[in-house]
């Protein structure tokens, strides 16, 4: 199989693609960590809430472009608004407190949304077509390749463009990377830290949702679509650099081309394969491809 | 971490416990053996969390390797209950210096990801590896010994057990080993320049624990007759660390306590709705808000207002 | 045999060097103080010499060891202890229980998981205690403590691990005039009874010349002049440096 271009071709494509979904995700996640130092648990969550809001708006509105472009954008901004009620009145009392206190927080909500969603739209799987926009194939010459799936191949690389120009040169990017340093510094500063902090954890939950969004029409849509997602965040934002745009964007192709490429040579062990490339990052080089290590020895 | 009181507490549970068989009801009996179970996969997890100040996100692996390497060796290999059970709790502890050698070596965040990635290794290998674990069907049908087969009995058993280890960790706790535990958890730095080896003291701390959630493990297995790998999942050592957290994590019953609530809100939640994980996220939320000592945490401090006391720390 | 030889010591930070060819040699039962403006490299100096940050060269040999390689916690079991300048204590302990665990972490118990620890070392641990005048507040909270008094548990924590050594980093900072006189006095008499050598890192110059046997000063990262304290007094680059600030 190894030896068909057309074969390969699109396992490429496929890598591609899925580490461009999985990159807008984790980009979130990443931020969010480099900011206000918190792993949150319930990203995958916010990403299952994503996918669910996706899935009623194009109920409501019809299984139409508009439907999907509407979805999407509104699974970004609720999320948006539940994520600015979370870190207004519960998350930013934390800050200052213990790692642990922060983590089993964050997991408090992935219990929480996980009833939620199930009390909302039910426990069964849902699956969501394509949008009318991105049906069917396109002739790419060595083959046919979904439509859908060069969208998302897309949607990544201009993701990441645009969050790292906004980083570098507009005055939120200068204060989101100045926190991501030094907040204290930040605050004698005089900034208002817990508005940048609020904002970052919006935004990140928000990019989480959007991934979801996304993906949904992929994927089965289920109550615990969240449990795995939030384990493939972790290993690309630890290959990465936890903190890291970047770090995330290479951490992603390298998971996807990893499950990719592992399934087809060893099957069904690839998923071990991927957790001892997460164990071989966090023994040999535990700040991540992108990241700053610790200088005091312990 | 320990005093008198909570001796007093354990003596009197333990007192009440063994009764309880020969009065309660069968449900109530199964209900407590499930919550000596985890509460003494709890306690192991506390010697990390409480006492060392480690936030250990995969403590679960090891619960799922005692289970199973129980469950392996008294089923598939036919051997005896106590050469099964030994043998488990041997390979745990082997397991857990092997993987604490690699994580002992990260500080906080790092450390909990890491742990936290090894339990999920655990996981993905108990889920694929079809011949020895049952992948994911899990290993179905432990060889129970007849003379364990009823609950009575089973529990017996289960209390004899985790009553012996609940007293070891509670010596290990009291001990000269334990303060020093508790002098990395307060300041890393000064223990370290004290003399202390850091890194050495976690991956004892480390083992110990481990070793304390294979045997839970491998009560589990008979308890259940099988082991399946949602076990492993992180999932299962967050609910633990909620069942630490709930009980009060500088306490040395804190967890026992934590256990006992958590169990007793779930099924009693669980009889009125199927959202039960929504009460207890939320309890949780509270908890961590408003009360990081947990419930014993809480009992101490309107005690000691009542004393008309200062409030001091374990 | 020296008791401490730091031999061209250089550490790297970055683009930016904290510690440059250091040269430093303190012999045993001599007081001496590290002196230098803010930034100096006073801390990271203490920071390589007690094992927290490896330098980029040089060496530290300590009666005739090498220390290269060694870890903090290795460091302070061959006879060198340090305070910190921002108090390093165990704040959430009683002031007993700060000694006592030092105490017996010195005894090596840490590796005994079973000896009950609640009363051992009782005397030992009050009798340093009343070395630094905290006998009566053994069994108060270590954070609720004065400033000043937090320094004095430190000292006595440092010293429960009998070190020939001591490294105290700027020991009277924060503190007011009259605690720093009772500190100097204070410090004075341990290193005495004791037979310790000591060195140490200070701001205020009083106190330098009133207990230091010799004085180097750190500019930059650099020793710009090292000796007795009169000559160090009238050294030009030294009073232009840093005494003219006074």
């Amino acid at each position: 199989m190894f030896t068909n271009p057309t074969f390969m071709f699109i396992q490429v494509m496929n890598s591609f693609a899925l580490g461009m979904n999985l990159f807008i995700i984790a980009a979130g996640l990443t931020l969010i960590f480099g900011v206000l130092r918190v792993v949150n648990f319930a990203h995958g969550a916010f990403y299952m809430v994503g996918a669910y809001v996706l899935m009623t708006t194009t109920n409501l509105i019809g299984d139409t472009s508009t439907g999907f472009w509407v979805g999407v954008v509104a699974a970004a901004l609720v999320m948006g608004v539940v994520a600015f009620f979370i870190e207004r009145f519960l998350l930013s009392h934390l800050y200052d407190k213990e790692h642990l206190l922060q983590l089993l927080f964050t997991f408090a909500l992935v219990l929480i949304f996980k009833d939620v969603v199930k009390m909302v739209w039910g426990p069964l799987q849902h699956s969501i077509s394509y949008p009318p926009a991105f049906k069917g194939a396109v002739d790419l010459r060595i083959s046919y390749y979904p439509a859908y799936m060069l969208f998302l191949s897309v949607t990544g690389p201009v993701l990441a463009v645009g969050l790292w120009l906004a980083l570098e040169k507009t005055r939120w990017g200068r204060l989101i990377r100045a926190a991501r340093l030094d907040r204290e510094m930040l605050s004698a500063l005089g900034t208002d830290v817990k508005l940048v902090f609020s904002a970052v954890f919006v935004f990140g939950s928000m990019l989480a949702a959007m991934g979801g969004a996304l993906a949904a029409p992929r994927i089965a849509v289920d109550p615990g679509m969240d449990g795995l997602i939030i384990i493939d965040c972790f290993i690309i934002v630890i290959i990465g650099g936890l903190g890291s745009l970047w770090g995330s964007f290479v951490g992603a192709l390298i998971l996807s081309s990893l499950t990719v490429f592992g399934t087809l040579i060893f099957n069904e062990w690839e998923i071990v394969l991927v957790y001892i490339m997460m164990l071989a990052v966090l023994l040999i080089r535990p700040w991540g491809l992108f990241g700053h290590p610790d200088e005091e020895r312990h | 971490m320990t005093n008198r009181f909570q001796i007093y507490v354990l003596i009197l549970a333990f007192a009440g416990l063994a009764i309880l068989p020969f009065v309660g009801s069968r449900y109530s009996v199964e209900l407590a053996t499930q919550i000596l179970i985890f509460g003494l996969l709890a306690t192991s997890l506390n010697i990390l969390v409480g006492y060392l100040g480690a936030a250990s996100f995969g403590h679960a692996a090891f619960f799922a390797i005692g289970g199973y390497a129980c469950a392996y060796f008294l089923t598939t290999l036919a051997l005896p209950l106590v050469v099964s059970m030994v043998g488990a709790v041997l390979l745990t502890a082997l397991a857990s210096l092997v993987i604490g050698f690699f994580c002992v070596r990260l500080n906080e965040i790092y450390f909990s990801m890491l742990t936290l990635a090894f339990s999920m290794l655990i996981w993905a290998v108990a889920l694929k590896w079809k011949p020895v674990t049952g992948g994911d069907d899990g290993f179905v049908g432990v060889a129970v010994p007849e003379y364990l087969s009823n609950y009575f009995n089973f529990f017996l058993f289960t209390l004899g057990v985790v009553t012996i280890s609940v007293i070891v960790l509670m010596i290990v706790g009291n001990s000269t080993m334990g303060r020093v535990f508790i002098a990395i958890r307060e300041n890393q730095t000064r223990a370290s320049f004290l003399g202390v080896n850091v890194r050495r003291m976690r991956l004892i701390a480390f083992v110990i624990a481990g070793t304390f959630a294979g045997v839970a493990g491998t009560l589990l297995a008979l308890y259940v007759r099988g082991m399946y790998p949602e076990t492993a999942f992180w999932s299962q050592s967050g609910h633990v660390l909620i069942m630490v957290l709930l009980g009060g994590m500088h306490a040395f019953i804190g967890p026992l306590l934590g256990t006992s609530v958590l169990t007793l809100l779930e099924v009693t939640i669980g009889q009125h709705t199927e959202y039960w994980q929504i009460f207890v996220g939320m309890i949780l939320v509270i908890v961590v808000l408003a009360a990081p000592e947990g419930v014993y945490g809480l009992v101490r401090s309107v005690a000691k207002r009542v004393r008309g006391q200062q409030d001091d720390d374990a | 045999m020296m008791m401490l030889e730091v031999d061209n010591a250089t550490k790297i930070f970055g683009g930016f060097t904290a510690v440059n060819k250091v040269n430093l040699s303190v012999a045993e039962g001599e007081t001496h103080a590290v002196i230098g403006p803010n930034g100096a490299g006073k801390t990271t100096l203490f920071n390589v010499v007690s094992g927290l940050i490896t330098p980029e060269n040089g060496s530290v040999t300590f009666r005739g060891e090498k220390l290269n390689k060694m870890m903090p916690h290795d460091i302070v079991n061959v006879g060198i202890a340090r305070s910190f300048q921002r108090v390093n204590i165990f704040p959430r302990k009683t002031v007993f229980e700060n000694v006592q665990v030092a105490l017996l972490v010195h005894a090596k118990l840490h590796f005994n998981p079973f000896r009950q620890a609640a009363k051992l070392f009782r005397n030992e641990g009050m009798e340093l205690l009343a070395l630094v005048n905290l006998a009566d507040e053994a069994d108060r909270r270590a954070g609720d403590l004065a400033y000043g008094r937090q320094k004095q548990l430190e000292l006595a924590v440092a010293l429960a691990a009998n070190p020939k050594l001591l490294l105290l980093d700027e020991p009277t900072a924060g503190m007011s005039i009259s605690e720093t006189k009772a500190s100097i006095a204070l410090i004075k008499e341990i290193v005495e009874k004791r037979h310790l050598t000591l060195l140490f890192t200070e701001h205020d110059m009083n106190v330098v010349f009133e207990i230091a046997d010799r004085i180097s000063v750190l500019h930059h990262g650099e020793i710009i002049a090292s000796g007795l304290p009169d000559e160090v007094r009238d050294n030009e680059e030294v009073k232009r440096i840093y005494l003219g600030k006074d």
